[in-house]
């Protein structure tokens, strides 16, 4: 599995006698997850999970429903500590470098009643803290990441009056804001009207050759995760498939993986 | 208007307004997060855990006998109602942390335990013992009768919470728009929980005396869900709820005055037009 590392591959390890020119550093994986297990009550979600993500990638995470893909996102967020083993981003532990990471949370049932604006949701991006008050560099800076993402017209609109979709771009805005090194998104576009997703990867991918970032995101779309990854992880508590898109995305690996679960239908695509 | 300035000369007005003042001050800043976060209920239940630290107190003061001892402001029955109110928040916030019981739920318990040994103290203590106050004025407040004590444990309570609000503010509020991703911006969102509870106990607890333990939970509530209505931001809504709770509370200290009603029914009264008129003339 370590084996699918992109460029560290041809130069060797062996490159003692000759420093500097021709060795690699050898680089921080993006994402680190060792030996990860983690319980709830009774039931084992994640079940010695690991892999090593380089940096530069774009991940797809792949599985059925209730595999542990959001579980193991929030692993890697430090939001769960899992009984067994741990994650690390650029080599710091899970939830030590916030700074490095964008997060897009799954659509879920945030308070709508909480007032705000998809501004201040942008700047949360960008101080950590939700803004007393907007100041006008933090504007121009939340601003532009509106603009990259197409979502300039919903600045000053209140977040209760956005749609799914446009509520998942004002999220992308703010993960993206802080430019983050590694981007984390749980579903993106799940249940979302308006963010169509070839949208949605063309934005990551130009933010990605910008800043060379790397990228992990849950996905059911599995057309989309062939087309667009460059690594794709199948996931049902087990790892099932970890590599190249086209290596991983066989029929028998996903048989594997969802069948058991009982939703053959993502598997035709 | 002649009649306004006389009635400010005297210092029992003056310290009814500063009273008030500083507990509209307080409520308003902590009401936003308290309403935003649907703990409304939390007032009540902080406000008769007061009441049944104020119980243990006054019976703790008769029965040791400090009642005709010296010390001033140190019997007051406060000292005992304030760490009682704060014990109960941790415990409030305790059972919804490591429970799956919901906040309701434990402050119903809590609230209903504190009545009862509140009710309990009070019924041991001989009725003509003088307490310096009495159990009415406790349910409904008595904010034309603040004495120096009370609004100087007010003034106290009102720098701790504007400060520790100044310090934490901006990480709560990002806690209280989503606990999770606060979380995962290194925010203790579980941590400012807890302290939102406890400095809400504070509040509680040292104007309770003043508002009465009836109507602190609509001073904590009605000023920041009127301004809530009429703002789109969090900063917005403290800063409209300490001016909606700071003014209803200047109305209605001097209209109580002049139409000799209850105080704190005249502020709680003002404040409920008040919030009428938000849903009435609300921003669409
Ligand atoms: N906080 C939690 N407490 C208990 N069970 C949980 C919790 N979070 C997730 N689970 C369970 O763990 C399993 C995996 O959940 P999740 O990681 O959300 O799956 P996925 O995102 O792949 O759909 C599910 O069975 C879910 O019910
Ligand atoms: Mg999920």
């Amino acid at each position: 599995m370590k084996g699918s590392a992109p460029a560290a591959a041809g130069a060797g390890p062996a490159a003692a006698p000759f420093p500097a020119a021709t060795t690699v550093p050898p680089r921080v994986p993006a994402l680190h997850v060792h030996d990860v297990s983690v319980r709830f009550g009774d039931a084992l979600v994640l079940d010695d999970v690991r892999f090593d993500l380089e940096p530069g990638h774009f991940l797809a995470i792949v599985g059925p429903n209730g595999a542990g893909k959001s579980t193991l996102v929030k692993v890697a967020l430090g939001l769960i500590t899992p009984q067994r083993g741990h994650a690390a981003i650029f080599g710091h532990d899970a939830g030590d470098a916030p700074e490095r990471i964008g997060y897009v949370p799954q659509l879920k049932t945030f308070d709508r009643t909480f007032p705000a604006t998809a501004v201040e949701l942008v700047v949360s991006g960008i101080r950590r803290q939700w803004p007393v008050r907007v100041a006008q560099a933090e504007r121009a800076r939340a601003m532009a990441a509106l603009v990259d993402v197409g979502a300039e017209g919903l600045a000053d609109r209140p977040l209760a009056r956005l749609s799914g979709g446009e509520l998942q771009r004002a999220f992308l805005a703010r993960a993206l804001v802080r430019e983050p090194d590694l981007v984390l998104l749980d579903e993106p576009a799940t249940g979302v009207d308006f963010l169509a997703e070839h949208d949605l990867y063309d934005l990551l991918e130009r933010y990605q050759a910008r800043r060379g970032a790397t990228v992990a995101m849950v996905t059911h779309d599995l057309a989309a995760a062939r087309f667009h990854a460059s690594r794709v992880l199948v996931l049902n508590r087990r790892l099932h498939g970890y590599g190249l898109p086209e290596d991983v995305l066989c029929d028998e690996c996903l048989h594997e993986a969802f069948g058991h679960v009982g939703h053959r239908h993502a598997v035709a695509f | 208007m002649d009649g306004l300035f006389e009635i400010l000369g005297f210092a029992f007005m003056q310290r009814a307004l500063a009273a008030g003042l500083l507990v509209a001050l307080m409520s308003g800043l902590l009401g936003t997060f308290v309403v935003q976060r649907r703990l409304s209920f939390l007032g009540d239940g902080l406000a008769h855990a007061a009441f049944g630290g104020m119980g243990i107190g006054a019976l703790a003061v008769v029965t040791f006998g400090v009642l005709d001892a010296g010390g001033g402001w140190l019997r007051h029955p406060l000292w005992v109602a304030l760490p009682f109110a704060l014990l109960t928040a941790f415990g409030i916030a305790y059972v919804r942390d490591r429970t799956d019981l919901s906040s309701d739920t434990a402050i119903g318990v809590f609230f209903a335990v504190a009545v009862a040994l509140g009710v309990l103290a009070f019924s041991r203590i001989p009725p003509d013992v003088n307490l310096g106050f009495n159990v009415m004025d406790l349910l409904f407040g008595s904010i034309l009768a603040v004495r120096t004590t009370e609004l100087t444990a007010i003034a106290v309570a009102a720098v701790v919470v504007v400060t520790t609000l100044g310090f934490v503010w901006g990480r709560l509020a990002y806690a209280t728009f989503d606990d999770e991703l606060a979380r995962t911006d290194g925010v203790r969102a579980r941590r400012l929980e807890y302290l939102l509870f406890l400095l809400a106990a504070v509040v509680v607890a040292v104007s309770a005396v003043v508002v009465g333990i009836v109507l602190m939970a609509a001073y904590l509530v009605i000023p920041a869900a009127a301004a809530r209505l009429w703002s789109r931001s969090l900063a917005g809504t403290s800063v409209r709820a300490v001016a909606i709770g700071m003014t209803t509370t200047l109305v209605g200290v001097i209209a109580s005055f002049y139409l000799d009603a209850p105080t704190g029914s005249a502020i709680i009264l003002t404040q409920a037009a008040v919030f009428v008129a938000a849903i009435v003339l609300r921003r669409r």
